[in-house]
């Protein structure tokens, strides 16, 4: 793990650039950290509203079947003419959507129109049944209508939170180590840049140095000589005293 | 997944005969130009190929939002139901008048569950 790093040229330029993505990775990571927790309390609340939705289903739909033995009892089979009677559906849904931390959640609403085929079920005997029957059975799809939209939001957030969780794991194991190994890396290379760089001026320093010492001892030297001229003609015999010329007379 | 959400108004059930009559009667019966109907008879000889064909057609149906399945029913097709993946439509199995209910059958609950162990 620790050598996994961004293939970047280390210069000063990318060490900006990567310290930049660094910090968005922080930036997005605590972002994603909330999202999902925030989904995650929600998810939490749904899975205790499906249990109470289930439980409470189990009652209604006891219920409901409970209405139906009755219209059985009273009126008879129904179910044929129940069923022949089926054109067109009066009791329909209106999906919506719902917005929860950028999630789009379902919800079913309930959407009843009029001219419901069966107000005159039962009309010659068991009406008031076959009423309490309609009835019952409203109240459970209610219920159950409550369930489904509870369900559909448990399946897409339940797909919704491992994917989150995903992310959150990703840049925190592996996005942002790599980009702290890419950043160290450039220093390191950046330092030791620097570094030869002062070792090539100390030695150029040190090679002008003695280049200029031996330039200096140089001079030096040729001003010693200089001086030994200097003595040598100083010393050198004085040849207008010594000599006697004879005196020249024009 | 938000298309055609608009067009999911129906409610498509899977059950014995009084489960499917009491649903009738709230009004959610429809047959469509091709005598499609959204509800189907089933009982406890019905063959699973035949209530799994049914499930199958209302999963493809583009106006479904809701599949009621009896739990006997559903669990002749268990299989294909743990295999459902999909959001839309929701399946959603109801006690029937013979079976009261059982939460440890069902393929929600069991995600539920699964869920909650780890």
């Amino acid at each position: 793990m620790a050598a996994v790093r961004d293939n970047v040229f280390p210069t000063r330029m990318n060490l900006t650039v990567t310290k930049t993505r660094l910090k968005g990775a922080q930036t997005g990571y605590s972002l994603l950290k909330r999202k999902s927790e925030a989904l995650s309390i929600r998810f939490i609340d749904i899975v205790k509203r499906i249990k109470e939705a289930k439980i409470k289903m189990g009652q209604v739909m006891n219920n409901a079947s409970f209405s139906m033995a009755q219209v059985a009892y009273t009126t008879g089979d129904i179910g044929f003419q129940v069923r022949e009677n089926a054109k067109t559906a009066s009791f329909k849904l209106i999906s919506k959507q719902e917005n929860a931390s950028g999630v789009l959640l379902p919800v079913f609403e309930k959407n009843i129109q009029s001219g419901n085929s069966f107000d005159l079920t039962g009309l010659g005997r068991g009406g008031q049944q076959v009423k309490n029957a309609k009835e019952s059975y409203t109240e459970a799809l209610n219920v159950l209508i409550e369930l489904a939209s509870l369900q559909t939001a448990f399946l897409i957030l339940d797909e919704v939170i491992k994917l989150t969780k995903r992310r959150v794991a990703a840049i925190e194991y592996i996005i942002i180590p790599r980009i702290e190994n890419t950043i160290s890396h450039i220093i390191s290379e950046l330092d030791e840049q620097d570094r030869e760089e002062l070792k090539m001026v100390q030695s150029k320093k040190k090679t002008i140095e003695s280049e200029c010492s031996i330039i200096e001892l140089k001079e030096i030297d040729e001003e010693s000589d200089l001086n030994n001229l200097e003595i040598a003609e100083y010393s050198a015999k004085n040849i207008l005293i010594d000599q006697m010329d004879s005196d020249l007379i024009f | 997944m938000a298309t055609g959400l608009k067009d999911r108004n129906l409610i498509a059930i899977i059950g014995d005969e009084e489960s499917v009559t009491g649903m009738l009667l709230t009004g959610i019966g429809n047959v469509d130009q091709n005598q499609k109907a959204n509800f189907f008879v089933a009982t406890q000889n019905t063959d699973s190929s035949e209530i799994e064909n049914t499930f199958k057609e209302y999963t493809h149906r583009k106006d479904v939002a809701i599949i009621l399945i009896n739990q006997w029913a559903a669990d002749k097709i268990r299989q294909v139901l743990d295999e459902y993946t999909l959001t839309f439509p929701t399946i959603l199995e109801i006690p029937s008048k013979d079976q009261p209910y059982d939460p440890t059958k069902d393929s929600v609950l069991k995600r539920v569950q699964r869920l909650f162990k780890d």
